[in-house]
């Protein structure tokens, strides 16, 4: 079980619409074996069509994307019966019931053994909480029912790989938390999971991995401690014009001040200078200390200090 | 089936019955929709209009004057004329009837549909994923739409016969050629028949399911499809382009009342057939070319 293939790595990957949007623009993406990789970006920065290629639904313009170490979309055949999928939303037959809709995903695939399908599909729904609603409908479903149909589609076979496209879209509190505690499991099993989602601290909480995209491209990937690892050093006082004249002496740079009395910066890298010598340095020039000590970033400041905090989408 | 055949899959190799997984859920889930069962309840009540007509007609004394409410031309009247003695000329006439639109009509709408209905509600791209191969999942959507052309013709045909035998009498048959034969062989020629018309409809399924790859909106699918069968219908009646009709899919269709004759006249039979095999050949390659590239973002 040594050095394995990414489940997920694109190399260069592109994609430009006929109309000529050019939605992903050189994607190097790498998706290591038994993680749980957020997928992050704003409105329109390509996260789903990124998903397209990666399940060959859509060619790239350029570049190459390999899942499961084969090629895509070439491959489609052998790996996707490994893949569970999510892809914007749920679509469902209204006319059938829940259960039928899986059995006929499930007939879809050739490779699922016919004999063991109903079964399947009732484990299936029975894991997404659906097994009381299972004879109902689709049509007459509501929004964060059929989206746990359409997860319990991705989950008719055990899989290596789920990728799940705004899993938690429409779903109440405990369906958020059932989620979180099903991709948990899975990934405690084996799966490797890919999601993409709006929801930060969803993602803070999942995660073990997450990569930002804007405007088609790639800004930054890697384990998300050292996404939100950039921790502040924070000082709350009456003094602030003091505290922000002595800090900056010490070299802690890019020194905020809040309206509630509390100075922020980033401390300086190196030599990364002792709390309590900076401390000390404050109470000798007079400074009034009421607390001090170190924030940690969240992942949602850290996104938006990648993305930028405009609103409007790219066009 | 070529690359739906070799190509590899992780699991032991699958029987036939688990090939044909796929087209007996496809087949199901066009069974179940309401539409459907409306198309074939539609064509159903043909030949239960023709025989009530026809038997209000001769009740009423004023002679056999064919008509009835039948769309019927061609074919049609020479077996009006007999419904009143025989029966199971309804079957015929219930075909003859509905051949020239109602039947390609109903095929038009679940071929035209096949593929962009799916793309339109978003399961094609689940489909797909499952993964149901671009090949495998057109090969099983014109299968389950021969299979409906199959269903609609024997419902027309069982709905011609049992009025038919409710409201006539039954017993041997006389031929167009003027030969009598048992209602037994009667019955095997409205067999061969519909199996013929069944034939028939190939070439509009194939380009209903061409143009279903076409768009991403099932109506404008099934709405193109049937527009284009009533604009082929529509040049096929028009002397002046005598020349191109021969090219036209449903110049031949009426060609069924030949296997009537004693002995039977294939020449135009065959050229049916043939013309029908052109095109599902032309129109079913170009709706493989047109799938298995196309970028699927609904
Ligand atoms: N079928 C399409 N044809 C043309 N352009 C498209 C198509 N689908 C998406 N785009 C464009 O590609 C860009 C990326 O879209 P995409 O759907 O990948 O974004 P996303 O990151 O998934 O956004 P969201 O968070 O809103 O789901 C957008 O600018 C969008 O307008
Ligand atoms: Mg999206």
């Amino acid at each position: 079980m040594e050095e394995l293939p990414a489940v997920i790595s694109t190399h260069g990957l592109t994609k430009r619409y006929r109309g000529g949007q050019l939605a992903v623009d050189g994607l190097d993406l790498t998706v290591p074996r038994g993680s749980v990789f957020g997928f992050l970006g704003p409105n329109g920065s390509g996260k789903t069509t990124t998903i397209r290629m990666l399940m060959g639904l859509i060619e790239p313009t350029s570049g190459t994307a390999r899942v499961l170490g084969e090629p895509m979309p070439r491959a489609v055949r052998t790996v996707l019966p490994r893949v569970g999928a999510l892809i914007e939303g749920p679509a469902l037959y209204g006319f059938l019931s829940g259960r039928d809709n899986l059995l006929r995903y499930d007939s879809a695939d050739p490779t699922a053994d016919p004999r063991t399908r109903r079964d399947r599909v009732g484990e299936a729904l029975d894991r997404v909480g659906l097994a009381a609603a299972a004879s109902k409908k689709a049509r007459a479903y509501s929004l964060g029912m059929k989206q746990r149909l359409g997860l319990a589609a991705a989950l008719l076979r055990p899989r290596d790989l789920l990728v799940l496209d705004e899993p938690t879209n429409g779903l109440d509190p405990q369906g958020m938390r059932e989620i979180r505690s099903l991709v948990r499991s899975l990934a405690a099993d084996g799966t490797t999971v890919f999601l993409s989602s709006h929801l930060l601290d969803e993602i803070e909480q999942v995660c073990t991995h997450a990569a930002v995209m804007t405007r088609g491209r790639l800004i930054t990937q890697g384990p998300v401690d050292a996404l939100a690892a950039r921790s502040r050093l924070a000082v709350t006082t009456p003094d602030t014009a003091d505290t922000v004249r002595v800090l900056k002496e010490l070299g802690v740079t890019d020194l905020e001040t809040t309206a509630d009395g509390k100075v922020t910066g980033d401390l300086p890298p190196d030599p990364v200078p002792d709390l309590a010598d900076l401390n000390a340095a404050l109470v000798a020039a007079g400074v009034r200390v009421r607390g001090f000590g170190l924030e940690r970033a969240s992942l949602e400041d850290a996104f938006l200090a990648l993305t930028g905090e405009g609103f409007d989408v790219a066009g | 089936m070529s690359q739906a055949e070799t190509l590899p899959t992780p699991a032991p190799r699958p029987g036939v019955l688990w090939q044909l997984g796929l087209f007996r859920s496809e087949f199901i889930t066009v069974m179940r929709r309401w539409r459907t069962l409306a198309l074939l309840a539609v064509l159903t009540g043909v030949p239960v209009l023709i025989g009530i007509a026809v038997k209000i007609d001769t009740n009423g004394g004023g002679g056999r004057a064919g008509g009835g409410g039948s769309g019927g031309d061609g074919g049609g009247p020479a077996f009006i004329a007999q419904i009143t003695n025989n029966g199971l000329f309804l079957v015929f006439t219930g075909l003859a009837a509905t051949l020239p639109f109602f039947l390609p009509m109903a095929i038009g709408v679940i071929a035209g549909d096949s593929i962009a209905g799916e793309a339109n509600s978003g399961t094609l791209r689940y489909l797909l994923v499952a993964p149901a191969g671009r090949t495998r999942l057109l090969l099983a959507k014109y299968a389950s739409v021969l299979a409906f052309c199959v269903v609609a013709t024997l419902v027309v045909a069982a709905s011609g016969l049992i009025v038919g035998a409710i409201l006539f009498p039954l017993g041997d048959v006389t031929l167009l050629s003027g030969t009598t034969i048992s209602f037994t062989e009667g019955l095997w020629r409205a067999l061969l028949i519909a199996a013929t018309v069944a034939l028939s409809l190939t070439g509009i399924a194939a380009l209903g399911l061409f143009i279903s790859t076409l768009t991403n909106s099932g109506i404008a699918a099934m709405a193109t499809t049937v527009g284009l069968l009533i604009t082929v219908q529509i040049v096929d009646q028009i002397p002046q382009l005598h020349a191109i009709q021969p090219y036209l899919f449903p110049h031949y269709w009426l060609s069924f009342a030949d296997l009537l004759r004693d002995p039977v006249y294939w020449d135009e039979l065959r050229r049916n057939f043939g013309l029908q095999g052109l095109y599902v050949a032309v129109f079913g390659s170009a709706a493989w070319a047109r799938f298995t590239t196309r970028d699927i973002t609904a």
